[in-house]
């Protein structure tokens, strides 16, 4: 680790390149993978269809070891604070939101894993690095965990558009810094300029 | 056999005297002991199958083993290739073709000692109306009454047209299928020293 970890608290600074950096690369990675299931499940089986599968894994395997490198960033990274004028409520849900976004950019992964595991099919992280099935093969359990894989996502992607409603909410309503500082390319300006 | 009607002390001195000489032939096929396993590569991922049914004829001599035959017959519909998707792609055209060519058959050529309980089986095997020539090491062991055969070998699904169409770059579906065998016989309870 290279900075500091004592990132200055007070509201109006930003977060760290590497925070905004891993924020909108997780980000765009989460929505085509998202994107690519939602496609891919319904289609016959072929080739392509093999092929979309495995990147979807392995794209599901990269996110969740950015998440993790995420997640050891936050522990060791104090987020600047929220403004000072938000409501306790607004506090207490932006803080849910992004303990339950957290919880399923880990379980989401974890759980496309484990059906893969399920239903008989290893994940090969881009053809190359076998991961371990963490399950036997199980016909019940793959659907269960099918089940589980579409309903956590479904409901990470209701998340997602709470968070990106908040973060419009902040930046067009509120008139506030909370979008701006995990902006990119947007240097030191703040907030209320557009 | 006949010395089942002999006394006691006359089984124990034949015994003693002649162990090894004393001819068995493996040759009843014993299919709930047998397995017929495949593992394909799908994007680089092994994916196990397996076929549920097929019928063997064995006459296995293990003092004779150039005089071994063998046949093996596999039910094409019965396979398992890792998910119901896949067993349906399988039984059709590209594939097996299973209402054309519901069965595969190998039959043996000959037999060589590799020494030891190993042994080199040749054979000419027909998938889909194709055959190809096709050798395997085998391995015995014997217990008591059966012996069971096992083996493993690549087979190139394009030898067979296995995967015609979108499926014949090899890009998704490798061309090797590593395939496993164990195939079981006894000798038959009442088989007498002359060769069936």
């Amino acid at each position: 680790m290279t900075s500091p970890p004592t990132t200055s608290p007070a509201s109006g600074t930003r977060f760290t390149g590497v925070a905004i950096g891993l924020h909108w690369l997780i980000a765009v990675a989460i929505i085509g993978t998202f994107a690519l299931g939602l496609y891919m499940h319904e289609l016959p089986l072929s080739p392509q269809k093999l092929k979309l599968y495995s990147w979807h894994k392995w794209a599901g395997v990269t996110i969740f070891l950015c998440v993790l490198l995420r997640l050891l960033w936050r522990l060791l990274h104090r987020p600047p604070e929220l403004p000072a004028g938000m409501p306790a409520w607004q506090r207490k849900a932006a803080e849910a939101t992004h303990v339950l976004l957290y919880l399923l950019m880990v379980a989401v992964p974890l759980s496309g894993w484990l059906m893969s595991s399920a239903k008989g099919f290893q994940t090969v992280w881009f053809g190359m690095v076998p991961l371990p099935d963490l399950l036997d093969k199980n016909k019940e359990l793959g659907d269960l965990l099918q089940e589980v894989h579409e309903v956590l996502n479904f409901t990470m992607a209701g998340l997602v558009l709470a968070h990106l409603g908040a973060a419009l909410k902040h930046h067009f309503i509120d008139r506030d810094d909370v979008l701006v500082r995990m902006a990119p390319f947007l240097g030191r300006t703040t907030g209320d300029t557009k | 056999m006949n010395c089942r009607l002999c006394g006691p002390a006359l089984a124990a001195a034949f015994l003693i005297a002649a162990p090894a000489v004393q001819a068995i032939e493996f040759n009843q096929f014993q299919a709930n002991r047998s397995a017929l396993s495949f593992v394909s590569k799908q994007m680089n991922v092994p994916v196990e199958g397996q076929f549920k049914s097929f019928r063997s004829k064995i006459a296995f001599d293990p003092a004779k083993p150039a005089a071994a035959r063998a046949e093996l017959e596999i039910d094409l519909a019965s396979i398992d290739a890792g998910s119901k998707d896949a067993n349906d792609e399988v039984a059709g055209k590209a594939w097996f073709n299973t209402k054309e060519f519901p069965v595969a058959k190998f039959v043996a050529t000959s037999v060589k000692p590799l020494g030891g309980n190993r042994f080199e089986l040749a054979g000419k095997m027909t998938i889909k109306g194709r055959t190809q020539d096709l050798t395997t090491p085998v391995t015995m062991r014997q217990e008591g009454n059966s012996a069971s055969f096992e083996g493993s070998l690549v087979l190139k699904r394009a030898d067979y047209a296995l995967g015609e169409g979108m499926w014949a770059d090899f890009g998704t579906v490798a061309n090797e299928v590593q395939v496993k065998f164990r195939l079981v016989a006894t000798a038959a309870a009442a088989a007498a020293p002359a060769k069936k």
